[in-house]
């Protein structure tokens, strides 16, 4: 059965990444790219880019987006929506900051 | 009987209680402060005043002996309460005395923290917040010495610049990059940080404190690089924290500071608390103005009204620096051209910007000229819509209602005595004149004749459209092509100025070269932070985030998402050993592809990340290191056999290949560069499409170069011959030295030769031996920082974090 309240996992230290940067999540149907601002506000995307699944979590941040890696699409990182001509939607996901730690939403991020 | 209010602390937050609570029901409570500081109440903020000289004590005091008698305040200064009865609703002192209470308010401010280094109780040591610490300042600095302020925020800045004008030699040691980085952005703290030094304080930002040094009195602060600044004062402004023992103790609810609700009651209904001790929706304020707003609701409460209650509040930050103008207030987090506006003057040493989402002002930093803080302020507050004025909203106020003007009729519309270049003081009738009598057509014209926009460039679109204008329709647009949609000013004019500026930041150049946004764009970003590694190998510190992926890991990114890996084998040559260490590689981290690349070396592909340190560990302990293959930089020097083993080979073509590998590897350069040397003019090696190519003759080395076999093929032009191996070396390197000044970011050496043209480039390398001798050197000088192991870093542990999830999350019990 899906669990539909929220279950905040403690993801660790906001330093642990590092700031325009990202790391990533691995659960047992998806990757997750957690990514930390400039000034240091947090998101959290499905790490494949919808253009051609390209890991956004090794793209350059700039202010609240991304750059893929692979061909370039800009993806937004509230929505995870290409940006531009492109059309697209990398699945974004709740997280939250709070005293100094990221804690990302599993009852969504975890299920199938 | 009168209902008895007690109060703990006599600060800023208890003293706007009463005054807002005598406003609302006067004589409604029998009143007791208790106040550790032997004194009236003042208005804190103002010690920096005090300490600087502008102020006295009296002209800050806010309700001197006369209020307390005509409100009936008892006011038992220099006593502090040590309990609290809440049993017996009364409140205990240090000395013992007792008071009871029926409504109790707790205002304990908060306590300066205390960096637990080594030394840190050393007499000599102070921290900045009460008069006591003012007057232990003034004391030290009326000896004059030395003093180092812990700690580059609002109120570190403000306690150096006192200490400066009392004739103190100052140092300020902060721990970020950048000043005050939690109120302002790089780009602001950038020049605060050099107003700042221009008042002869010196600025250490990425400093750690490791110890205070001294035996009886403080002599220095030892700082982590192995650095020790001489001091005879230490000043600690690391921040503050909630000062809530007393309420603790006393078993009211305290997380940060004392947890209130909306009406500043904490978890006893007969307590309140308010200042900076208190807690309110998880935040803890560190200024003044929330503070009138807590008074004002507790106030309330005790006055019996029924208000709306406490909703919290956003902060705008000023510094209290005479002659430095900063504002900041809200959410500056970065964004790009959508959601923020950006205005820089570079020679007036201005910056504004202000952030929008959804067309409403979310925040705003403004460095310089500061007038127009307040209409922002309160227009993020009061959520306005400023869609209507979007285009004229960073010129502030007073401009609204203008109509934002077409900018060829602005220019047209300017006096001829406006000044269009304010660096070089080139007004609007100099250029004009200059355009219709010499016949001028373009702005490099222009600029040479008058010198307008030749210094910043900050000015160049401004001449562009006064060449517009004054031409007409005669007017062609020149082929100029701006670095990027962040700035006017092309690739080469950038660079230019990095050096003559000495610009040696990210947040230097974008300010000092009026960037239209406050932190560039993925395009301009990874070549600014090229030019900066070029022109200061040593003072620059490569920023990562503005890094292509690759060369932030080191290795290529494929389509799948995973990684290869390629070895450097020196001028393609390789052994036994090598290929084994490879092969065991292969082997254990089932790399699925094996493959000669066209460099002459092994590539492995499809390498998972988390496993490339250890991959590259193992590759390390055979003697192999990272091939660059990911670089824009050397990538390989490929090789014929030559005078080794062919039957025709005139020189040791496969010597000179791996020399000149090992010369030039790890430097970063515009874009990729390879190299060839064959080692007859059969060119087996295919020297003539190499951005570099040496065919050996009999005689020596001719030396081609533009070669490219990609897109675009074009065989190699001849650029002269040496006779020695010494000297193809240095010849070599001095051409790539003299690419990386002056190429554009990206621009492969055979674009930047068909540019610069190659005769220039051959008077530069093989006429002028002097300039070439000089080029040698900067390339062996940039050398000695760059020409390390990346891999071998990394495996030693470096950026671990790039590698591993940071965390992996699996199904506890399979279903
Ligand atoms: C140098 C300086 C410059 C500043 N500049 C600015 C500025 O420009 N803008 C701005 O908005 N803010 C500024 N601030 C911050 C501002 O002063 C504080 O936010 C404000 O003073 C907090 O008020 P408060 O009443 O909560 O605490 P305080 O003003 O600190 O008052 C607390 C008082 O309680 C007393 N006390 C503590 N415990 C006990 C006890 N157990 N018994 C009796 N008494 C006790 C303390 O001695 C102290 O006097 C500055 C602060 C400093 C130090
Ligand atoms: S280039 Fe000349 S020396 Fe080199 S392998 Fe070919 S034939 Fe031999
Ligand atoms: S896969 Fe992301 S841009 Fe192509």
């Amino acid at each position: 059965m899906r669990n539909e309240s929220r279950f905040w996992f403690d993801l660790g230290s906001m330093e642990s990444i590092p700031k325009r940067g990202a790391r990533t999540v691995r659960t047992p149907h998806r990757e997750i790219a957690v990514f930390r601002t400039a000034s240091d506000e947090f998101f959290a995307l499905e790490n494949r880019c919808p253009h051609k699944g390209g890991p956004l979590s090794e793209g350059i941040v700039h202010g609240r987006k991304v750059a893929c890696p692979l061909h370039n699409w800009i993806i937004d990182l509230e929505d995870g929506q290409a940006t531009g001509a492109d059309k697209g939607c990398a699945r974004s996901f709740p997280v939250k900051l709070e005293n100094g730690r990221i804690y990302l939403d599993m009852g969504m991020a975890a299920p199938a | 009987m009168r209902k008895k209010l007690v109060v703990i602390g006599n600060g800023m937050a208890a003293g706007r209680v009463l005054d807002e609570l005598f406003e609302k029901s006067p004589g409604a409570y029998e009143v007791t402060v208790f106040g550790e500081e032997p004194r009236v109440n003042y208005n804190r903020i103002m010690l920096s005043p005090v300490l600087s000289g502008e102020k006295s004590f009296e002209e800050i005091v806010i309700h001197d002996e006369a209020w307390y008698r005509a409100n009936e305040v008892t006011l038992r200064r220099g006593e502090a309460v040590v309990a609290i009865d809440r049993l017996n609703r009364l409140v205990r002192t240090a000395a013992g005395a007792v008071e009871p209470y029926d409504k109790l308010v707790v205002a304990t401010g908060s306590m300066p923290i205390v960096i637990p280094v080594p030394g840190a109780n050393l007499p000599g040591v102070v921290t900045f917040r009460d008069l006591d610490d003012v007057d232990a300042m003034l004391k030290a600095a009326s000896g004059g010495g030395r003093a180092v302020v812990i700690g580059g925020g609002l109120l570190g800045l403000e306690a150096a610049a006192g200490l400066a004008a009392k004739g103190m030699k100052v140092s300020v040691v902060h721990l970020m990059p950048t000043l005050m980085e939690r109120q302002l952005d790089p780009n602001a703290g950038y020049l605060l940080q050099r107003a700042i030094e221009t008042r002869g304080i010196d600025v250490v930002t990425s400093a750690n404190t490791r110890s205070i040094v001294g035996d009886e009195r403080v002599t220095g602060v030892a700082l982590d690089d192995g650095r020790t600044l001489p001091a005879d004062l230490v000043v600690m402004a690391v921040g503050i924290r909630p000062n809530t023992t007393l309420a603790k103790n006393s078993g009211i609810e305290t997380k940060r500071g004392v947890v209130v609700d909306d009406f500043m009651r904490t978890s006893d209904p007969d307590i309140y608390a308010v200042g900076e001790c208190v807690e309110h929706r998880g935040a803890c304020y560190g200024l003044v103005a929330p503070l009138y707003d807590m008074a004002k609701v507790l106030a309330g409460d005790l006055a019996g009204e029924q208000g709306a209650g406490y909703a919290g509040s956003i902060t705008s930050t000023k510094l209290k620096v005479t002659g430095i103008d900063l504002f900041s207030a809200g959410d500056f987090a970065e964004g790009d051209e959508n959601d923020e506006i950006v205005l820089r003057d570079p020679s007036r040493q201005i910056y504004k910007r202000v952030v929008l989402r959804d067309n409403k002002v979310v925040g705003a930093v403004l460095y310089g000229d500061t007038q127009d803080g307040a209409w922002y302020f309160d227009m993020l507050k009061k959520g306005v819509d400023v869609a209507p004025m979007r285009d004229t909203l960073i010129f502030g106020q007073s401009y609204q209602g203008g109509s934002p003007l077409d900018p060829t009729a602005a220019v047209a519309a300017l006096p001829d005595d406006a000044e269009i270049c304010g660096c070089n003081g080139v007004c609007k009738g100099t250029i004009v004149q200059a355009i219709t009598g010499g016949g001028l057509t373009t702005i490099d014209e222009v600029r040479a004749k008058t010198k307008a926009s030749a210094s910043c460039g900050q000015c160049t679109s401004k001449v562009e459209t006064l060449l517009m204008a004054t031409l007409g329709d005669q007017y062609v647009a020149g082929d100029r092509k701006p670095m990027c949609k962040c700035v006017d000013l092309t690739h080469e004019e950038v660079r230019a100025q990095i050096k003559a500026k000495e610009l040696k930041s990210l947040p230097a150049v974008m300010q000092e070269l009026a960037w239209k946004t406050s932190c560039g764009c993925p395009s301009c970003r990874p070549a600014l932070n090229y030019y900066l590694i070029c022109a200061w190998p040593y003072d620059y510190k490569d920023d990562y985030q503005s890094r292509f992926i690759n060369e932030r890991v080191h290795a290529n990114i494929q389509k799948d998402g995973t990684f290869s890996v390629v070895p450097r084998m020196w001028g393609g040559l390789t052994t036994p050993d090598e290929l084994r260490a490879i092969a065991d590689v292969a082997d254990r981290f089932r790399i699925p592809t094996v493959k000669v690349t066209g460099g002459q070396r092994i590539d492995l592909l499809g390498v998972k990340k988390e496993d490339l340190p250890a991959v590259w560990a193992q590759l390390n302990s055979a003697g192999l290191v990272s091939g660059f293959a990911y670089a824009k930089g050397l990538r390989t020097v490929k090789t014929c056999v030559g005078s080794d083993w062919c039957r025709f080979g005139t020189q040791d073509s496969m010597g000179l290949g791996v020399k000149l590998e090992r010369l030039l590897c790890g430097s970063w350069t515009p874009a990729k560069v390879k190299l060839a040397v064959s080692g007859c003019p059969r060119n087996c090696a295919e020297a003539t499409i190499k951005d570099i190519g040496i065919i050996c003759v009999d005689s020596g080395y001719d030396i081609h170069i533009a070669g490219a076999a990609g897109l675009h093929v074009r065989a190699t032009d001849l650029l002269g011959h040496v006779a020695t191996e010494e000297e193809a070396l240095e010849y070599v390197a001095a051409i790539t030295q003299m690419y990386r000044e002056e190429a554009a970011y990206l621009e492969r050496l055979w674009k930047w030769v068909e540019k610069t043209g190659l005769e220039r480039v051959r008077a530069a390398i093989m006429d002028d031996h002097e300039n070439r001798k000089a080029l040698y050197e900067r390339f062996v000088i940039s050398q000695r920082v760059a020409r390390r192991d990346p891999w071998a870093e990394r495996a030693a542990g470096r950026d671990a974090r790039e590698f591993a999830p940071l965390a992996v999350l699996m199904p506890i019990a399979a279903e």
